[in-house]
């Protein structure tokens, strides 16, 4: 666990994955389409990663309505946090140890 | 070189992504040039009735009606109001229909989340400000509807910077500023309006102009 390069986690190895992360840390909760909006991205594409990232235990899907329309909205886990921070943190170690 | 170039990349992208699912950044200094010289306009047009050449808005009968009868009819029908009414539409469709145009360009929602967001923030210390000022007119104090206008809209901006582009707060701090300078000169609150909404508004969209979008095209 020393080496940064080892906390770069596979999971946010995708353009993406960091968006759908980056939206979810700065707010509470993001709708389907508020992340579709932000990403300019089909409905099959965010749906895919969406369920690896929710499979990883990286965020919590809330499934709501708003009258009869479906309201699905995402939330960052506590784990998932953890993990990107960590993440986050690696990418600065690379460039630092890089120069 | 590559080996640092992706790491940074993806910073960048996690910043961007981060402002933008949480900031209005679409507002254009367009915006603030065109709601400016609709607010100079408006200034010149009121100036006559203000000073009392025309309409006596501020005669003492009319203060006195307010103040016994609680009667704002002919305050409302007066024509310094229909002034004050077409100067903040015309100023909100101009600053409307830069910010629309630009949000297009970059492909971001003109009524998405954050917008909504910033609208929110904005219009509750213009909507306690309003009221505040209707009742300031009410009781016939008209020295301070000009400053209670700066300050107000200086502390909305304030209280926006946080939803859009950070430099709106530093025309808060001016607004506010005047607001307060003007207290010392009551009676020529209509010049400190005019430096405020008009001055302070072209100064301020032009530079945001020339610092974001100037190059737009370009780089885009």
């Amino acid at each position: 666990m020393n080496n940064p390069i080892e906390n770069l986690s596979k999971l946010f190895d995708s353009r993406i994955r960091l968006g759908i992360m980056s939206a979810l840390m700065v707010n509470a909760e993001v709708n389907f389409n508020e992340l579709k909006e932000l990403l300019q991205i089909t409905d099959g594409n965010l749906a895919s990663h969406i369920k690896a990232l929710e499979e990883h235990g990286a965020i919590k899907v809330h499934k709501g309505f708003i009258g009869r329309k479906t309201n699905t909205v995402y939330s960052v886990t506590r784990s998932g946090e953890k993990a990107f921070r960590a993440h986050i943190e690696a990418l600065e170690k690379m460039i630092r140890f890089s120069k | 070189m590559s080996n640092q170039q992706q790491p940074l990349d993806d910073l960048h992208h996690i910043k961007q992504m981060m402002e933008r699912s949480s900031r209005f950044i679409s507002l254009s200094g367009l915006s603030g040039i065109g709601a400016g010289i609709c607010a100079l306009v408006g200034a010149w047009l009121a100036h006559p009735y203000v000073f009392g050449k025309k309409d006596h808005i501020m005669n003492r009968e009319l203060v006195a009606t307010l103040e016994t009868a609680h009667d704002y009819s002919s305050l409302l029908n007066s024509w310094l109001f229909w002034i004050a009414a077409g100067t903040f539409l015309s100023a909100l469709v101009s600053a409307f229909v830069f910010t629309w145009l630009k949000s297009k360009r970059q492909g971001i929602p003109v009524w998405g989340h954050s917008a909504q967001r910033l609208m929110i923030n904005v219009s509750i210390p213009l909507m306690a400000g309003g009221l505040f000022l209707f009742k300031l007119i009410h009781f016939g104090t008209f020295g301070l509807v000009a400053p209670g206008c700066l300050l107000f809209y200086g502390l909305a901006l304030i209280n926006a910077s946080k939803y859009t582009l950070d430099e709106i707060r530093y025309l808060g701090f001016c607004q506010i500023l005047l607001g307060l300078l003007s207290l010392w000169f009551v009676g020529y609150g209509l010049y400190f309006w005019a430096a405020g909404f008009g001055l302070l508004h072209i100064v301020y969209g032009a530079y945001m102009w020339y610092k974001y979008e100037r190059n737009e095209e370009i780089t885009v």
